[in-house]
């Protein structure tokens, strides 16, 4: 193996792993902006990911594959999630926000099982799986070597979502109000706003994000029961890394978490899993509060 | 504009505010005067619905806003500023007011950003700075400033010139006494006598959450004994 081609392994491998860092940033931003504004930390946040690529199957097959389902999966599938989200907020977690954390914890962790259940029931235990339209399958070459065309989309997508997110929490009044409520809700409503709407609106913000990255993920992997658990975990970790409630900190963690899988990959693809877990543990040593400016 | 009538306030089990009753009548600037922990702060978030009292009524404009929530307070023209001078930290200046600006139901858009800054030039200056990179004087005058924005016709000010350089002390007192001539109806809990004397048009004495005494500023400020007795002198 000559060096010029290690190079350029190596940088492929890093474009797939930013990619999947699109992925793991679209998830740990939603899971962090619930953190940081309504103090939950919302461990049914998984459920919704995979809620979402179950939802895009579905969507996909009521087109009957076509090219256009895909694209109509990517729109349904986070609304979906933000409905679902929307009815859980109003019916049960707006009653709950002045409740401890550990209240909190366990009745989103209580949802996680009832949304488990509750796909088992609709969507059945095998696997399924979504194709990328044809404009996005295949692959194109980079430094000599494929890249896989869905992943360039992916990487696309990832920076506009990042600027979605800075437009919505710096320009808009809702991302300023819930950036003083993150602080001080008390005193945004004795500024006369009515909080609960605010809460209700990031929550659907956070949860349309668990949605959207569950439609993401679909094409590049089996939909599974399961999925929740593996995306729970690593979005915790991001947004711990990061600092919690800090979208930007998730972005970095993302960054962390992604690259240091797809190094693994490619330095000792059998302990390839472990790679990212070590990097948590070392961010974790040297800044135990996250590498970013927690909100909490 | 406000009929305070023996409310009993807790936090938790402690039983903080007995019997409290006080009224301030439109355009009036009245003053609770009291020492720490008597039970100042408690009585106006007991007003602005943050600590909503266990017993007694409170009424605004005549009608009933006991346990009322705060963001409904200030829609109906209660403006709050609260005692710790909490700014929105993460927030500029410029956005701390921003989000705060409304005009309450049948009121009027008296102030907005242009005349808020205005008011308080000082503001104009650094509206792009964080609010929590301010100094003491200049938070103070962001929470004033805030409360103004929601367009209030009655202002709960708590303590505004606790720890503050004397010269910024006396600037807060001329804007507040110009907030007067706006029309504007206060109620101002305060330890520093002079600054509540100076801008009173009446009284309140509270000490160990109950009211010891109420009367006139001038009648206030003749009775040494009774000021002996209740605050520091
Ligand atoms: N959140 C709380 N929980 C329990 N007790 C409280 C709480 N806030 C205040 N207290 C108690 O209530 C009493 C009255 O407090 P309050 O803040 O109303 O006094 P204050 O007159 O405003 O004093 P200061 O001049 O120090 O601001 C004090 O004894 C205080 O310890
Ligand atoms: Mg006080």
């Amino acid at each position: 193996m000559t060096a010029n081609i290690t190079w350029a392994a190596f940088s492929q491998q890093i474009l797939v792993g930013l990619s999947k860092t699109t992925i793991l940033f679209i998830v740990s931003s939603g899971l962090s902006l619930v953190l940081g504004v309504l103090r939950i930390p919302n461990v049914f946040h998984g459920s919704l990911y995979m809620i979402g690529a179950f939802i895009a199957y579905s969507a996909a097959m009521v087109l009957g594959g076509s090219p256009l389902g895909f694209w109509v999966a990517l729109v349904v599938a986070p609304l979906g999630v933000a409905l679902i989200s929307l009815i859980v907020e109003r019916g049960l977690f707006c009653r709950l926000y002045e409740r401890e954390h550990l209240m909190l914890l366990l009745f989103t962790f209580a949802f996680m099982l009832v949304f488990g259940d509750l796909v088992k029931l609709v969507w059945g235990s095998d696997y399924r799986s979504l194709s990328a339209p044809p404009i996005l399958q295949g692959y194109f070459s980079i430094f000599g070597l494929p890249f896989p065309r869905y992943n360039a989309f992916l990487l696309l997508i990832g920076p506009l979502v990042a600027f979605g997110l800075w437009f919505l929490t710096n320009k808009t009044k809702i991302g300023k109000i819930s950036r003083a409520a993150a602080v001080d809700r008390e005193m945004v409503g004795a500024v006369g706003i009515n909080v609960s709407w605010v809460f209700a609106a990031v929550f659907i913000i956070g949860c349309f994000l668990a949605g959207l990255g569950g439609a993401l993920v679909a094409p590049t992997q089996n939909i599974t029961q399961g999925m929740d658990h593996a995306i729970i975990i690593e979005a915790f970790l991001i947004v711990i890394i990061g600092g919690l409630g800090n979208i930007w900190g998730a972005l970095l963690g993302a960054l962390i978490f992604g690259l240091t899988d797809s190094i693994g990959i490619l330095v000792w693809p059998q302990f390839a899993i472990v790679f990212p877990y070590i990097a948590v543990v070392v961010v974790l040593m040297f800044r135990p509060q996250g590498l970013l400016k927690s909100v909490w | 504009m406000l009929q305070v009538e023996n409310i009993h306030t807790f936090y938790g089990l402690s039983h903080i505010l007995f019997d409290v009753s006080l009224t301030v009548s439109e355009r009036e600037i009245v003053c609770l005067l009291g020492r720490n922990g008597a039970g100042k702060s408690t009585t106006l978030r007991s007003v602005m619905g943050m600590t909503a009292p266990r017993r007694g009524n409170i009424a605004y404009k005549g009608s009933n806003i006991t346990g009322i929530k705060p963001y409904r307070a200030v829609r109906l023209g209660i403006g709050y500023v609260p005692d710790d001078r909490r700014v929105f930290a993460d927030l500029s200046v410029d956005e701390n007011l921003e989000i705060s600006e409304r005009v309450p139901k049948g009121g009027v858009r008296h102030w907005d950003r242009k005349r808020v800054y205005d008011f308080f030039p000082a503001l104009q200056y650094i509206m792009s700075r964080k609010a929590g990179l301010l100094s003491g004087g200049e938070q103070q005058m962001l929470t004033i400033a805030r409360a103004l924005m929601t367009n209030p016709e009655f202002l709960l000010l708590d303590e505004p010139t606790e720890g503050l350089a004397p010269m910024v002390v006396r600037m807060l007192e001329t804007q507040i006494s110009g907030l007067r001539d706006t029309g504007l109806t206060v109620l101002l809990a305060e330890q520093n006598q002079k600054v509540a004397l100076g801008l009173s048009d009446r009284g309140y004495i509270i000490d160990n959450g109950a009211i010891r005494y109420h009367g006139p500023i001038d009648e206030l400020k003749a009775n040494e004994e009774i000021r002996k007795k209740y605050l520091l002198v």
